[in-house]
């Protein structure tokens, strides 16, 4: 007969105001095996714990059943207490009469009896309670930053300066995310190259990153501390260590494609650096347009290479390493506005997306820094902005609002007034969204100090006519329609996830949200991590944001995967699925339900008569469960069971609500 | 290809042009239009509240006489109401049965309920239909206006990309004609704005036309009576040749060969012994 002590909480008035204490100390010592029972009003605090661990000594307690709030609050607290009196942690359990009782009923009537019930049933349980170990687990010390946006530089170099090596995988040839894009950057106009490529240049020299560009991930085994992950190099066809980065290839490559940098408003060399501060400064041949690639002749890069770095041969190529954590920074796109026909976007040269116009201001843009018409090339006089094109948008777009265009159209619109003094700007708006430090100020300046006009209300129409561009549309505080002659309108596209987000997240094992972007574990509390241990999220990829936000949220999923990498083991899940072979019939539903992929079939030899006989059973592998349950539930023959939630625990508790002994 | 066929009352008496020379064009096409029996009104305008059912029990009504036949209408005015009645009846169970119990009908949302530019886009198709034109329209510059109810509500009606449309232009292509592209073809003509408040109809009619007319256009095709109505009606006298509005049909029958003007007059001549034998 086990010797078991029950502890009740008060919880201040938020148990003990809808559950009699005394009624139910009174009813749980007839529980079977209970040889001690107490109450506290706060059974969580040191003065609590120390009642609890007094009490399994005095009494030689070998079992523990604590009736307070939810396990997810303070199992651990009791836990701990227990082991520090001597017990196995495993052997105490809690019954939450706070959240599944006294919060729910109204009154004492009903809560007491609902009290005593789960307070029988977790008595009944614990009775079968078996002292359990969690394994331990050894943590690779080297991390994983996937996508090398300005939130994964800034992560990486974070987690590199707290002295652990980290991989940077980036798709693109280079580094520098959508940042790289960028002209100037609000709120305060720095230029976005002068405070990136430092960056980019710290994270290429540091001795403890790696940065695997041109590379993409392709699977993602194992877990938390331990992750097996495998990287696909896509082929550069150039040697980047014989490549100095001297230009010569693509300046006499001949074959051309539009930029995927320029957002197609330039064209590029088929051998080529996306951009002049790239990081590597290491070309790639895109093979799709590479006349060599495509016809078989030219060579010209090869012919012309000084170090003979160009490499035709070369082949996509598989790296394989183990990280300890993972920082998922892949950061974001913008929605192609041309669902929005009364737009016309893609029918006019002269109606841009917020990244396209902010690619004219810059010296190596496609305009070499001139914002002209790209229609004729003459500077515009009028400029009209479009907000919340696709955000904000229940109907066509996407409902959220992007957070981010409010503030780069404002900018915009100073930056253009400074480059053309002449030109004025127009931005048709639903609500001006500034909230930050000091971008209020920032947009206010754009409205009063440099002669921007904001309309209040939606476009429905923009045409050409003649030279111009007809923008219709409605100033709703005035009331009225109005007509602009625009030269240039501006369209700010909502940001949205990378098509491949959803994808990605399959193969790595996090979740994306209903817009794709990557779920957080909680919205307030854990912004950084994902419900899988061991994987964090920073920037753009979680949702929309500027810069500073980008950094902030990289910079903290830096030290979440720095305080992981810094164990020196971790505890693993104790409650892990155990299949009794001799029972299994090999039917393997289970390997189909875990969502982890911890069961694989395996061949026993059994002696059958006298020969031995081969089958299949299932087996668990133990490193890998996370203690679900959801094998043992779907087990036709009721072989597997989850150690401290077994069959015969489970309906103990349910003979003990049930029966009412 | 048979169709039952809706005319509404503008088109038999302000439209009846549109009537006369779809008729006369559908025969030649080897359509079939058999007018509904005992028809009634569309009930003009779809309400705008969704359980002001009583605006619908005459569309209704004309929907369930079409017996789940293809029900085919001109204006595009009743076309929206049977239209949107329709998806109605088929979305709402609840709006559906008081409705129908009411009437004494069963009507489930059954049946294509078309206008017949549709008709000619899709069961006819527009190459077929180009290869049957023998006077081709040459030169003649042509726009297409839109206006509201065709298209919108988009996903109800169904017609064509509210903001881009192209089967009007695609028409007007199969008749040999030359298309212009206006950008005020979707916008709204005032509607019945030229009864209450005609300076509103005026300013939207004038930038139609002006529009139509700057992108070089000499006539203009609609599908809709009221709209016919305020773009002649409403339009100012700016002393410069005025952008000639036709029903579609109009053009479809003269570039069919048929005499179309002749049918006008022949019908006019039969209503006028009309009411003068009462
Ligand atoms: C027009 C415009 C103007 C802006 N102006 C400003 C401004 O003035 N100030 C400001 O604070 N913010 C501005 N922003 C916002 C700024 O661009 C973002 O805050 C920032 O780029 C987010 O960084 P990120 O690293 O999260 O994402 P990104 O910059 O998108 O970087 C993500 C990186 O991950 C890579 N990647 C994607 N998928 C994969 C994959 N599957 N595998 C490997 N790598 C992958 C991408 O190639 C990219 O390099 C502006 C945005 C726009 C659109
Ligand atoms: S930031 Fe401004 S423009 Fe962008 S979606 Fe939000 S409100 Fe609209």
């Amino acid at each position: 007969m086990p010797r078991t002590g029950v502890f009740l909480c008060h919880c201040g008035s938020n148990i003990a105001g809808t559950v009699n204490i005394d009624q139910t100390i009174e009813a749980s010592r007839n529980f079977p095996g209970v040889v001690h029972v107490d109450e506290y009003r706060y059974l969580c605090s040191e003065m609590g714990q120390d009642i609890i661990k007094k009490a399994i000594e005095d009494n030689n307690l070998d079992r523990v059943v604590v009736g307070t709030c939810s396990p997810r609050m303070h199992e651990n607290t009791f836990r701990k207490a227990a082991a520090e009196a001597g017990l196995n942690p495993y052997l105490l359990e809690v019954a939450n009469i706070r959240e599944h009782c006294s919060w729910v009923h109204k009154d004492m009537e009903e809560g007491t009896p609902k009290a005593i019930a789960l307070l029988r049933a977790a008595a009944a349980k614990v009775a079968l309670n078996e002292a359990l170990e969690a394994p331990k687990l050894e943590v690779e010390k080297r991390a994983l930053v996937i996508g090398g946006g300005i939130a994964g530089i800034q992560a990486a170099l974070d987690i590199a300066e707290a002295g652990y090596p980290v991989d940077i995988v980036e798709r693109e040839p280079s580094i520098g995310g959508r940042m790289a894009q960028l002209e100037k950057t609000f709120p305060t106009l720095d230029c976005s190259a002068c405070i990136l490529t430092p960056k980019m240049v710290e994270a290429a020299q540091h001795p403890n990153i790696n940065l695997i560009t041109y590379a993409e991930v392709e699977e993602v085994n194992g877990f938390v501390g331990q992750f097996d992950v495998k990287i696909k190099q896509k082929a550069r066809y150039v040697d980047p260590v014989k490549c100095t980065g001297c230009g010569i290839c693509w300046e006499k490559c001949p074959a051309k494609a539009p930029s995927e940098f320029e957002m197609g408003l330039a064209k590029r060399k088929s051998i080529y650096v996306p951009f002049a501060q790239a990081v590597p400064m290491v070309p790639v041949i895109d093979k799709e347009t590479c006349l060599y690639f495509r016809k078989g002749r030219c060579q010209i890069c090869e012919k012309e290479c000084p170090p003979q770095a160009i490499d035709y041969e070369q082949q996509d190529e598989i790296i394989e390493r183990r990280y300890g954590a993972i920082v998922v920074a892949t950061g974001f796109d913008q929605m192609d506005p041309s669902i929005y026909g009364e737009y016309g976007y893609g029918q006019h040269p002269d109606i841009l997306t917020g990244l396209e116009f902010e690619r004219l201001f810059n010296a190596s843009g496609p305009t070499g820094g001139k914002v002209v018409r790209l229609s004729d090339g003459k500077p515009p006089k009028k400029v009209v902005f479009i907000q919340c094109v696709g955000s904000r948008d229940k109907a066509r777009g996407m409902n959220y609002c992007s957070k981010i265009c409010c503030m780069f159209t404002a900018k915009q619109a100073i930056l253009l007034k400074e480059k053309l003094p002449d030109a004025k700007s127009y931005v048709f708006y639903i609500d001006v969204r500034t909230a930050g430090k000091g971008y209020e100020e920032f947009q206010r300046r754009a409205a009063e100090e440099y002669d921007v006009a904001y309309l209040r209300g939606q476009v429905g129409k923009i045409f050409p006519e003649g030279d111009h561009l007809v923008v219709h549309g409605v100033d709703s505080l005035s009331g009225k329609v109005v007509d602009i002659k625009a030269d240039m309108v501006v369209l700010s596209a909502a940001s949205i996830a990378r098509a491949d987000a959803p994808e990605l997240g399959r193969k790595i094992g996090i979740n994306t949200d209903s817009y794709n972007f990557f779920n957080e574990a909680h919205p307030k509390l854990k912004p950084v991590e994902t419900h899988t241990a061991g994987i964090f999220i920073a920037g753009a990829c979680q949702t929309p944001k500027d810069i500073p936000d980008t950094v902030a949220q990289a910079s903290a999923a830096a030290v979440k995967a720095v305080g992981l990498l810094s164990k020196e083991m971790l505890q693993g899940e104790a409650c892990t699925a155990e299949v009794d072979e001799a029972e299994c019939s090999g039917c393997l539903h289970c390997v189909a339900v875990c969502p982890y992929t911890a069961i694989d079939a395996k061949e026993i030899e059994e002696r059958y008569g006298d020969g031995t006989l081969k089958r299949t059973v299932a087996e668990v592998n133990p490193a890998l469960c996370q203690g679900c349950g959801s094998c043992s539930a779907i087990c036709r023959s009721g072989s597997i069971n989850q150690k401290g939630f077994s069959n015969e625990q489970i309906l103990a508790e349910v003979d003990a609500i049930c029966l009412q002994r | 290809m048979r169709y039952r066929y809706f005319p509404g009352c503008t088109l038999k008496g302000q439209a009846k042009n549109m009537e006369n020379t779809t008729m006369a064009a559908a025969s030649a096409l080897g359509i079939e239009l058999v007018e509904l029996e005992e028809w009634q009104c569309c009930g003009a305008v779809y309400p705008l509240y969704e359980d002001e059912l009583i605006s619908l029990l005459s569309p209704v009504r004309t929907l369930a006489a079409a017996e789940g036949e293809p029900l085919v209408s001109l204006c595009a005015a009743c076309h929206h109401v049977l239209k949107r009645a329709q998806e109605l009846m088929q979305r709402n169970e609840e709006a559906r049965d008081k409705v129908t119990d009411y009437l004494e009908i069963e009507y489930k949302g059954e049946g294509r309920v078309l206008h017949f530019l549709e008709v000619l886009r899709d069961d006819l198709g527009f190459d077929k239909l180009a290869e049957m034109i023998k006077k081709p329209l040459e030169g003649k510059k042509v726009a297409a206006y839109y206006g509201c109810l065709l298209l919108r509500p988009s996903k109800v009606m169904q017609f064509d990309d509210p903001e881009n449309p192209t089967i009007m232009e695609d028409f007007i292509k199969a008749l040999g004609a030359e298309v212009v592209k206006s950008p005020y073809r979707t916008e709204c003509c005032g509607a019945y704005l030229s009864v209450t408040e005609e300076g509103v109809a005026r300013d939207t009619v004038a930038k139609i036309l002006q529009s139509a007319r700057n992108a070089g256009a000499e006539a203009l095709i609609t599908a809709c009576p009221l709209c016919r109505y305020n773009l002649e009606n409403c339009a100012a006298d700016d002393g410069k040749e005025p952008v000639q509005v036709y029903y579609f049909s109009e053009l479809l029958a003269e570039a069919l060969g048929l005499q179309y003007k002749q049918l006008m007059a022949e019908a006019k001549e039969r209503r006028r012994v009309a009411s003068d034998s009462k």
